[in-house]
Order: structure tokens, then C-alpha cells, then sequence
């Protein structure tokens, strides 16, 4: 009986977390039309339900009845394989995310590494899905793709270092813990500037949106993709984002803690309302920093984005990590020395 | 009757062998390649199966997660394509037989020897797994034998540094 529950336990947790991460990708699309329209002084979609707020529904219905396409030429296994190896990747990765006190599915003890593994498997989707495809396009813009997510993941694996030095553990329950006095945000904001950075590549957005760059690749890799096919692309993107905003928000802003610095009466005070609400107001607030850089900035040149990742980044995080060890190892000479 | 564990080391040994032999087989080179990605995969449900969850999220990162994409991409970049390989048989296959058996010897006489048998020291299951994975790899690495990493670490720089040597001579002449 009792392997029963436990089972009926983990089906019930699996639902609940993918019915929030769907419902959020369906709504981070319309959140991002509505928004971008406003930055390019449209409306965006306002023409199904109350202020367009039934137009995800009515874009998974159509998708949906869409015909799903498979090229004569493509690799018909690899083909259908490939969206499906990008969502579950992706989805995955929400195993371990605390998302207030004692709200998690899993306090792995190497839950960071967990998730770099998993973000470096994303490769496999687009790469598979534009050699799969039999088109010139696809394969360009899979093997943009790939270039391009090795290369900011060294960096973003970089910049998590001194995070991981500041808080001694690699399970990201205890991360935060060890944020109840301060974010690390205040004390490491180079890590969390080229974090953020290499966050975006990672999942592809503008503007380092190079794998799927529409006027000189059509659509990248997912240019042969129909119907749901197509969606499953679409949702593993945006909850990639959601992904890397809650790890934004888990190792620089404190995960649930309220106030940048712990504050004796504030905090506590605070901390009465319940904690994934602060939790999820750090996420919405870096998913609205990616729907503001898209509408901001153009998109960089191929060449542009490797020196970036490579002659900028590498050095600076490489440079951060040193910084933060002298500090780590002078600090206590220091507070002696003061008094 | 076999345990779970048991049961568990069969399916990730059987995967291993069968990815490994696919990988070999396969004459669509990606194909190959995507055939040992599947085999890291087991090999670190192996590591994880040994409660070496640190190595196991390693073995993702660095292998499938870089070395194979890299593999993946060389190959793809090439557009090696599966006619152009053929049937034939490599001409060295006499050689290639004779060093298959030779490992083949080593991997039987270590296992008749049981080398790997060795008396469990201070770093127990208990101790793994109550001070976790990643901080007893770290000390064993950083402290108890700095020297050999160092040493490791230091041929790898010389890889590196020969490796951009050799790619900036080719800039130069061109």
C-alpha cells in the first residue's frame, strides 16, 4: 500500500508542477506579445476573450488541428524525437527548484550540477532537429545553435563558482539558506551580470536569437516543424526561461527571502506573507527583463557573439572567481584588523 | 531472486554493452553518435547506482554535454555521408584484431585478480553519503593528492598552449 501512495504522491507532484509550467509558457507567449506590442506602441493580441486573454487557448487549439509535416527526406526517427528530447530536458530541470519554504520536489545535494547538466543537453534537441530535418537552414541554424550553447555555458558555469564558494553546497535549498543574511547579488554582481547574459544565449532569445535568426535562416531549426511538433520548440523555450528566471532569482536574489538584507523587524514582518509569492515575484520579474531586452536590442552578429562569450566573459568570470577566493580567504583578517 | 539494485546494474550493463555494440554498427555516423550519448546516459545511472551522484552529473556535463557535441558537430560539418563509408573492411584489421584481443587479456587477467578488490578505508558509504559527494572528491583531489592533479593539470595547460600554437602558425600563412 504504502508504494502505492508514494507513487500516487510523486504522479500528483509531476502534475501539479507541469499544469504551472504549461500554463506559464502558454501565458509568458501572450505576455510577451501584449508587452512588446506596447514597447512598439501596438496593441498586440486583444481580440479573443477579455484583452486577448483567451489567445494562447485559441493558439494551442489551432496548433493542434495543424497537419504535422514530416520532410520526404528527413530522418524519420531522429525527426519526431527531437522536440520531444527538448521538452523533456527542459522540464525536467523544475525537479529541483525550491519555490518557497519546503516547497520542492527534490533537495538533490548536487541539484546545481543537475541543472548544468540538463542545460547542456538542450544542444541535442536543436542539433537533432536540424540535421534530422534534411534542410540547409535547419542544419545552419542547429549548428549555429550549438556553437553557441557550448560556448555560454562555459561561462554561465563560471559564473556560478563564486555563488557556489559564498554558500559552500551545491543543493540549491541550501543556497538560498545561506542568503537569509544577504543575496549574493550584492556581493557578486559580475557573476550575476554575466549570468544573466549567458542565461539569454542559452536559451536562445533575442538578442542572441542567432539559431533562429528569421532573415537570413527562416526559421532555424524548427523551419520543417509543423503543428505540435512546432509547439513543443515553442513551450520547451519559454520554459527554458522559466527555468534559468528561477535560478536567477534562487542564487542572486535570495530564492524567498524578501529583503536584500536581512533586517531584524522587516524581514520577519515580511516574511509573513507566503513565501513562493516572493519567490515567483523575482521570476516575473527577470521573465519581463527577457521580454524588455528582446523589444530593446538588436541582434548580434555571429562573430560578435563568440567574442563575446570567449574573450569577454571567459576572462571576467575566470578573474571573479580568483577575486572571490581572496576575498573569501582575507575576510576574516580583515574584520580582525578592523576590531 | 534479484534485488532492485541487482536488477538496476543489469539494465545499465546490458544498455551499455548494446548502446556500445549500435555505436559500432551504425554506418550514419550521427546515428553513432547519438548511440553513445545514450551509453553515457547508463554509465552514469551506474555512477549514480554507486552513490556517486557528483561523478554522474559530471560524466553528463563534460561528456554528453561537451566532448560529444563537439563529435556531433565534426561530424555534421563534414556531412559525412553514409554511402561514401561503404562496406569494405578497414585495411589494418589484423592489427585492429590483435589490439582488441590484447586489452581483451588485460580486462580478464584485472578481473581475475580482483585488483579492485582493495579494503574499504575511511571513505565509507556512511561517510559519502552524509558528507556528500562533491566536498569528500574535492578533498580527496585538493589535499590528499594535489601533486598528480597538479601534475594533470599541467599537461593539459601544454595541450591547450600547443593546441592554440598550432592553429595561430595556420593563421599566420595564410
Amino acid at each position: 500500500m504504502e508504494i502505492i501512495q508514494q507513487i500516487a504522491l510523486y504522479v500528483i507532484q509531476i502534475a501539479v508542477m507541469m499544469g504551472f509550467v504549461l500554463f506559464n509558457a502558454a501565458y509568458l507567449t501572450y505576455a510577451e506579445r501584449r508587452l512588446v506590442g506596447r514597447m512598439q506602441l501596438r496593441f498586440g493580441p486583444n481580440r479573443v476573450g477579455p484583452f486577448g486573454l483567451l489567445q494562447p487557448l485559441a493558439d494551442g487549439i489551432k496548433l493542434f488541428f495543424k497537419e504535422d509535416i514530416t520532410p520526404a527526406k528527413a530522418d524519420r526517427g531522429l525527426f519526431l524525437f527531437a522536440p520531444l528530447l527538448s521538452l523533456v530536458t527542459v522540464l525536467v530541470a523544475f525537479a529541483v527548484l525550491p519555490f518557497g519554504k519546503g516547497l520542492w520536489i527534490a533537495d538533490l545535494n548536487i541539484a546545481l550540477l543537475y541543472l548544468l547538466a540538463l542545460s547542456s543537453l538542450t544542444a541535442y534537441g536543436i542539433i537533432v532537429a536540424g540535421w534530422a530535418s534534411n534542410s540547409k537552414y535547419a542544419l545552419l541554424g542547429g549548428l549555429r545553435s550549438t556553437a553557441q550553447v557550448i560556448s555560454y555555458e562555459v561561462a554561465m558555469g563560471l559564473s556560478l563558482v563564486p555563488v557556489l564558494m559564498l554558500s559552500g553546497s551545491l543543493s540549491l535549498v541550501e543556497i538560498v539558506e545561506a542568503q537569509s543574511g544577504y543575496w549574493f547579488l550584492l556581493v557578486q554582481p559580475v557573476a550575476f551580470f554575466i549570468f544573466l547574459v549567458s542565461a539569454v544565449a542559452e536559451t536562445n532569445r533575442a538578442p542572441f536569437d542567432l539559431p533562429e535568426a528569421e532573415s537570413e535562416l527562416v526559421g532555424g531549426f524548427h523551419t520543417e516543424y509543423s503543428g505540435m511538433r512546432f509547439a513543443f520548440f515553442f513551450i520547451a523555450e519559454y520554459a527554458a526561461m522559466l527555468v534559468v528566471s528561477s535560478l536567477a532569482a534562487i542564487l542572486f536574489m535570495g530564492g524567498w527571502h524578501p529583503l536584500p538584507v536581512h533586517i531584524p523587524g522587516l524581514s520577519d514582518w515580511l516574511g509573513q506573507v507566503p513565501s513562493p509569492l516572493w519567490f515567483l515575484a523575482k521570476v516575473y520579474l527577470f521573465l519581463f527583463l527577457f521580454i524588455w531586452v528582446r523589444a530593446t536590442l538588436p541582434r548580434l552578429r555571429y562573430d560578435q557573439l563568440m567574442a563575446l562569450g570567449w574573450k569577454v566573459f571567459l576572462p571576467v568570470s575566470l578573474a571573479n572567481i580568483l577575486l572571490t577566493g581572496l576575498g573569501i580567504v582575507l575576510w576574516p583578517y580583515v574584520l580582525g584588523w578592523w576590531g | 531472486m534479484i534485488t532492485l539494485v541487482q536488477g538496476l546494474f543489469l539494465y545499465f550493463a546490458a544498455m551499455i554493452v548494446a548502446c556500445a555494440l549500435v555505436a559500432i554498427t551504425r554506418h550514419s555516423a550521427v546515428n553513432a553518435v547519438l548511440a553513445v550519448l545514450l551509453m553515457f546516459f547508463h554509465v552514469a545511472g551506474l555512477y549514480v547506482l554507486l552513490n556517486a551522484e557528483f561523478l554522474a552529473a559530471i560524466q553528463i556535463i563534460v561528456y554528453a554535454g561537451a566532448i560529444l557535441v563537439f563529435y556531433l558537430f565534426v561530424v555534421m560539418l563534414l556531412n559525412i555521408r553514409t554511402e561514401e563509408l561503404g562496406r569494405r573492411a578497414h585495411p589494418y584489421w589484423p592489427a585492429l584484431v590483435l589490439v582488441v584481443a590484447g586489452l581483451a587479456a588485460v580486462f580478464v587477467l584485472l578481473l581475475s585478480r580482483s585488483l579492485f578488490q582493495g579494503t574499504p578505508d575511511q571513505y565509507s558509504i556512511a561517510l559519502v553519503q552524509e558528507a556528500g559527494n562533491a566536498q569528500l572528491v574535492s578533498q580527496v583531489l585538493y589535499r590528499d593528492y594535489y601533486l598528480p592533479f597538479e601534475v594533470a593539470s599541467v599537461i593539459l595547460l601544454v595541450a591547450m598552449i600547443g593546441a592554440v600554437l598550432l592553429a595561430r602558425r595556420q593563421w599566420a600563412e595564410e
